[in-house]
């Protein structure tokens, strides 16, 4: 804004004119919660902590899922003989299931695991701007 | 050879951009998220994956599958605990990282030290398979090969930094994917047109066959493993010795030698030549029966422990690569380094589909690997076995430039990595110090390449998986999320896990080649290394609760909350106010990120 002004000062005759470093009237309040998380205040830390702990969960149940699926699978195909004698398009399963199969099984948990984050995290936004 | 020339065309191309110190490290973090995941996608997938995967797979059959599940993983472990926060702590390198969250110098020097050692530990195999591909395409010497890659690696290192490089990586990816996906194509229709019996044959509890009569020449000694008896013509060469079971000489003069079931010895420099339809005898610790290789049932409960053993290890291990890592710091935000990891879980996955058809086709056009035990040159091989005439040497061609571009971009992104991490700390300042790191962090592992003849290529890689598992995935992970990490505590971790894992590889080398449990937790200690670290870690930590750091509140603060509210502090802005007077070298910054002050006053 004052840019400007002085920019166009140089082409006229200088005026003499009030100059406004900083206009009070449009300024928001900081938001109450921004200030609390700058100071570390407990209110602040406790904001923090439940984010963090909302993302750990997340993460933990994600991770958990893929190592049940992915962990099961060489006890699954060692115990259960049966699921080496089914044949697609005449390929083994075993060879489906580890060859192709948990690439998109595990883009998938890359997926909710990236949604779900970022929706905790616009919802601790939402928060602290309120 | 063109990808070679290719790559220096590129690097020479984009040097002329970067010039200041923190351009060259980072690349200004300006790199979108496709390119940037392309990048870290081509840079990932080294040797190991485009020719170690399909040579695992001829030896082992369908355990061996558990290393591209594992390679991919890797990064939804990083996607899950570690991506967005380690971009927001601000931090240039891993070393780096520990200082930001531990404030403590010792921690960031143990770091480092362990940072050059898992660079290293992956760089040798990186230059393992540059002279192996080399000699086998282009007939120079093993030492030969490595020395040239090395020299490629460097001067391209040198001419251009980070922002070249992530040029070359992105390139890099589509190059390998063409390369592995064509010869796939056309191999796999190859296949459909060739008579069935192949498939007939996989089923059979028997060794894989001899398709016409093969001359085998043994470059190194190796141990094999016979079921069904065959005859051999010894060409040259002192020929195969009887370990266990008899080796019957018929005619002495003739050189031909009938060979029993059981393990038989063959010196290097022998050449054997075996007859059509006999079958084949393979190295020993190769599958020697079909059907096993086929389904995964059988093996003994020490090959279920390196299973998974192998899976913590990959999936904990991609996390702490430094050539990985450093790429996270080239996002603008942590929001992006999530998507970037997430793009390249779909880049892997789409790459991984592959390597296994090759894999599995191996085993039927080139057995003569699993009797000199060179299986990572099959990749290689396969196509001119296939194929007669120009159409297999094409394919050939293409596949041999693709492993090419495998090494070459994964050297230099270690060397890159290793290098900057050496830097920062040991020499910081001028950029004349960087190219001294690095023509010497290039010239080490060159040697012990080239020392390490022989060796397996997967097994070294896993290695650095393992080591890298058992030293940075705690330092990372309680770091980022647990609040109670002291200095002494991460160090206590770091020197256990890294410790543990020293020691297994140099039992291990000690005791050589063995069967059984005790093999298995030489040589994938990950299983036992890594919750053993971590636990170290915690429990020390605990101990030492006084000596948690005083900012820890400041740093998870800042590694958490989202980027817009602008808490993330950018040391490369810091360091930029600092070394320049003119405070425009560091634009387009307002790109979600602002300084507190500045996002204060921003209206909604």
């Amino acid at each position: 804004m004052t840019s400007s002004r002085t920019s166009a000062s140089q082409q006229r005759p200088p005026r003499r004119k009030r100059v406004v470093l900083a206009d009070r009237r449009g300024e928001r309040r900081v938001p109450r919660a921004i200030i609390d998380l700058e100071d570390q205040s407990s209110m602040g830390e406790a904001m923090v902590r439940g984010l963090v702990r909302a993302q750990l969960r997340t993460s933990l149940l994600l991770a958990g899922v893929s190592v049940l699926v992915l962990g099961g699978l060489p006890l699954l195909l060692r115990w259960v003989p049966v699921l080496s004698e089914i044949r697609l398009w005449s390929i083994p399963l075993p060879w489906l299931v580890l060859g192709v199969l948990p690439f998109p099984f595990i883009l998938l948990i890359g997926y909710i695991a990236t949604r779900e984050a970022e929706r905790h995290e616009r919802e601790f936004a939402e928060l602290v701007q309120r | 050879m063109l990808i070679a020339v290719g790559t220096f065309g590129l690097a020479v191309w984009g040097s002329r951009g970067a010039r200041t110190t923190s351009d060259f490290l980072l690349a200004r973090r300006m790199v979108g998220v496709e390119r940037n995941a392309a990048a870290i996608a081509g840079e990932y997938l080294s040797a190991a994956s485009f020719l170690g995967i399909a040579g695992l797979l001829l030896k082992d059959g369908i355990e061996a599958l558990w290393y591209p599940i594992g390679y991919t993983a890797g990064y939804l472990a990083l996607i899950l605990f570690v991506a967005a926060p380690l971009r927001r702590s601000g931090a240039y390198t891993l070393p780096d990282f520990a200082q930001v969250r531990l404030d403590s110098g010792r921690v960031r020097t143990l770091a480092t030290v362990l940072v050059v050692l898992i660079g290293w530990l992956y760089l040798v195999p990186q230059l393992q398979a540059a002279g192996v591909t080399l000699s086998t395409v282009t007939g120079i010497s093993y030492a030969g090969g490595i020395v040239l890659v090395a020299i490629v690696v460097l001067v391209g290192v040198l001419s251009g930094g980070m922002h070249v490089v992530t040029l070359v990586q992105a390139f890099q990816y589509g190059v390998k994917l063409f390369a592995i996906a064509v010869p796939v194509f056309v191999l796999f229709f190859a296949f459909l047109g060739h008579d069935a019996q192949h498939r007939r044959g996989l089923d059979e509890p028997t060794s894989p066959v001899f398709e016409r009569a093969t001359t085998v020449h043994i470059e190194t000694d190796v141990r094999l493993r016979v079921t069904r008896a065959v005859w051999v013509k010894v060409l040259s060469g002192p020929g195969p010795e009887r370990l266990s079971g008899p080796v019957r000489q018929d005619e002495p003069t003739g050189g031909t030698v009938y060979l029993t079931p059981g393990m038989h010895s063959v010196s290097a420099d022998s050449e054997l030549r075996f007859p059509e339809g006999s079958a084949v005898p393979v190295v020993a610790d190769a599958e020697p029966n079909n059907r096993a290789w086929l389904s995964p049932q059988d093996g003994d409960s020490y090959e279920l422990f390196e299973t998974y053993s192998l899976i913590l290890s990959t999936f904990l291990g991609t996390m702490g690569l430094p050539h990985v890592l450093v790429r996270f710091y080239t996002n603008p935000t942590g929001h992006s380094a999530r998507r970037t990891t997430l793009v390249v879980l779909g880049l892997l996955g789409l790459f991984y589909l592959f390597p296994t058809v090759l894999g599995v086709l191996s085993r039927f056009y080139v057995p003569q690997l699993l009797v000199t035990g060179e299986t990572d040159a099959a990749v290689l091989l396969l196509p001119t076995a296939m194929l007669q005439g120009w159409p297999g040497e094409l394919v050939g061609a293409i596949t041999a430039a693709g492993a090419f571009a495998a090494f070459l971009s994964t050297s230099s992104g270690l060397v890159m990595s290793v290098s900057g991490v050496l830097f920062t700390d040991l020499l910081p300042g001028k950029l004349a110090n960087f190219r001294l790191v690095a023509l010497g962090s290039c010239i080490l592992p060159a040697a012990l390449a080239v020392i390490a003849i022989g060796r397996d290529i997967s097994q070294s890689v896993g290695l650095a998986f393992a080591m890298a598992a058992s030293t940075f995935f705690p330092l990372l992970v309680l770091g980022i999320w647990w609040r109670g990490l002291t200095a002494v505590g991460a160090m206590s971790g770091l020197v256990v896990g890294g410790g543990l894992v020293l020691l297994a590889v140099f039992t291990g080398a000690f005791l050589g080649d063995g069967y059984g449990w005790w093999s298995a937790v030489l040589l994938q200690p990950a299983a036992f290394t890594v919750p053993l670290a971590f636990a170290v870690t915690v429990l020390v930590s605990k101990l030492t609760s006084r000596g948690v750091p005083e900012n820890t509140g400041r740093v998870m603060l800042r590694m958490h909350t989202p980027d817009r509210l602008g808490f993330t502090r950018d040391r490369s802005a810091d360091h930029h106010a600092a070394e320049h007077d003119e405070p425009a070298t560091v634009p387009n910054r307002s790109n979600g990120r602002h300084r507190l002050r500045g996002g204060r006053r921003r209206r909604r």
